[in-house]
């Protein structure tokens, strides 16, 4: 008998462990991924109770609303402004930290700070710098005699605050993920370089980042599916109460493809079947994004 | 003169990390009319503008679902991650590799995408606008699990494993008896990362927590911001509220915290 359950227990006791997150994923994370795929077929709103298969319908109006296309190019558009200048910054501070230093606690954790801030907390505060009228930045503009910007109102100007909340939060965080990988990094190879008389510079570019190129595909390919996704910055930055907050501006300047899914899926006639098929071709933005950006970063020589 | 620079670069970087925060606490303590001035010394109307924070929106009550929700989730992802973690680091069973490969391909899964489905399965439970519908989708999730696996791989010994196992203890017993003292640490470093994604989560409860009194405190400090002409010492006072208390713990707690991130991402 104690054999048996001996038995029993080596046996499925390590199913059961594991049971929990592959139970949860299934029902919260991958069945509604692809029911999503099902839903986007239909002409579902959570206010009829009639759900008309209508094939793909939805996909030809989405594609047809320069509405959609422009929260695309937004989209896009602020990946690139965030995630390039950020994993830059991210390298170079991390190169800049990984030496002996005086007060190394200290650095980390003033690095780490912005990453503790919610991330709406994170859009409010940048809005009030990048106020037109009040904001600190136009008023230090001003000082200096450039001239105010209002933020809010151009393409470029609004991506670029947007951006810089992004930037502002996750710089520091993924600089102590480039650091853990660098310590990883032999300082022979350091040693030798330096005796052979190459600057600091050729030695980031030639031994650091080769050496820690996984971690770099790594933290690319996450700010890629997640930059894709924004939706609290370009939400909280609108303000503006109901409308310019889902529009993303009054011109719809910084609307965001899950900014553009939610004005659909939750306030405007909580049009499901749409708002799926918004779902549905975002994830295949992120796949497409995903691997073409893989396959830039592959190309780091080893 | 090198090293000179290098550290001044530095102050140069803890000054654009800190410089946001510092400005907003000092809108905080001034009166909304008096921000065209700007200027970085605090003014004194912080507690009328906490009084103004608590009159707008109901913010105690926030916080004291916010609370709620991180703390089940925090002790539930713990929990489930630790064994999870045991399971896949020391345990042996069938396509223990694979299914662990994909524990890691999950994190890469843009699980938000299937928010039209996940808010019709709510509203299915009739969990909506209830605290459970946050709490339960959350309570494990990929990155705890590959932590603590990954943790645990290292600082368990099998040895202890093999010994609990030729003296025929069961499994539920190695785990209290011989993990659970092992895995502290990462226990406590796995509880704060999670803490703070839970309390700073936002579109999710944003999406099924509808009345006033069941919101979370970053959806009651989104509230602070709508409206045409955002009152900025309303809307800060209501950030700086949700935002020092973690600053707070983060400056006692952050360098195990910066430990674990690191840990986390050397094999990561």
């Amino acid at each position: 008998m104690r054999t048996w359950l001996y038995k029993v227990d080596t046996r499925v006791s390590p199913y059961l462990y594991i049971a929990p997150f592959f139970l949860l994923f299934a029902v919260f994370g991958l069945w509604p991924l692809f029911y999503t795929a099902y839903v986007s077929l239909f002409d579902w709103s959570l206010l009829k109770d009639e759900h008309t298969f209508i094939g793909l319908q939805n996909y030809g109006e989405m594609f047809q609303d320069s509405y959609f296309w422009n929260a695309l190019f937004n989209t896009v558009s602020i990946l690139a402004l965030s995630t390039i200048p950020q994993l830059l910054l991210s390298l170079l501070l991390a190169h800049l930290i990984n030496r002996r230093l005086r007060l190394k606690t200290f650095w980390r954790l003033g690095m780490l700070l912005p990453n503790v801030t919610s991330v709406v907390a994170v859009a409010v505060i940048f809005s009030q710098l990048f106020g037109r009228d009040f904001g600190l930045i136009n008023w230090t503009l001003e000082h200096l005699g450039l001239g105010r910007v209002d933020w809010q109102a151009g393409v470029l100007s609004s991506h670029i605050a947007i951006s810089t909340m992004i930037i502002w939060q996750w710089a520091g965080y993924n600089a102590l993920i480039f650091l853990a990988a660098m310590q990883a990094v032999p300082k022979e190879l350091y040693e030798s370089a330096t005796l052979d008389g190459a600057t600091e510079f050729q030695q980031l570019r030639q031994i650091t980042i080769p050496s820690i190129r996984p971690t770099i595909i790594f933290v690319v390919m996450v700010s890629t599916i997640f930059g894709l996704q924004v939706f609290a910055q370009p939400q909280l930055f609108a303000g503006g109460g109901g409308g310019a907050a889902l529009t993303g501006g009054s011109d719809r300047q910084f609307q965001t493809l899950t900014l553009y899914l939610y004005e659909h899926g939750f306030s405007r006639g909580f049009e499901f079947g749409y708002a799926s098929s918004v779902a549905w071709v975002m994830f295949l933005v992120i796949v497409v994004f995903a691997f073409i950006n893989y396959r830039l970063v592959r190309r780091i020589k080893k | 003169m090198k090293r000179k620079l290098l550290y001044l670069s530095l102050l140069g970087v803890m000054l654009f990390s800190a410089f946001p925060l510092y400005f907003s606490f000092v809108v905080s303590t001034k009166d909304n009319s008096a921000l065209a001035d700007v200027s970085l010394i605090p003014g004194a109307n912080l507690v009328s503008n906490i009084k103004r924070v608590f009159d707008t929106v109901p913010f105690d009550q926030a916080i004291i679902n916010s609370l709620i929700v991180s703390s089940a989730v925090t002790a539930s992802v713990v929990l489930f991650s630790t064994l999870a973690g045991f399971a896949f680091a020391k345990l042996h069973f069938r396509w223990r590799t694979g299914l662990l490969l994909a524990v890691v391909a999950t994190m890469m899964v843009p699980t938000q995408l299937g928010i039209i489905p996940q808010f019709m399965l709510i509203t299915e439970l009739e969990w909506h606008d209830t605290l459970t519908a946050v709490i339960v989708p959350a309570l494990v999730n990929a990155f705890g699990v590959f932590f603590m696996t990954q943790y645990l791989s290292e600082a368990l010994p099998t040895e202890l494993i093999e010994a609990g196992r030729v003296d025929g203890a069961a499994s539920h017993r190695l785990f209290w008896h011989v993990v659970l003292p092992v895995a502290r640490p990462a226990m406590a470093v796995l509880a704060m990362l999670t803490f703070l994604a839970s309390w700073n989560d936002y579109l999710w409860p944003l999406v099924v927590l509808a009345s006033p009194e069941n919101q979370t405190v970053q959806v009651a400090l989104s509230q602070l911001r709508a409206g045409y002409v955002t009152d900025y010492s309303l809307a800060l006072t209501g950030t700086m509220l949700a935002t020092i208390p973690l600053v707070i713990v983060f400056g006692a707690l952050g360098k195990q915290l910066i430990g674990g991130i690191m840990q986390g991402a050397i094999k990561g």
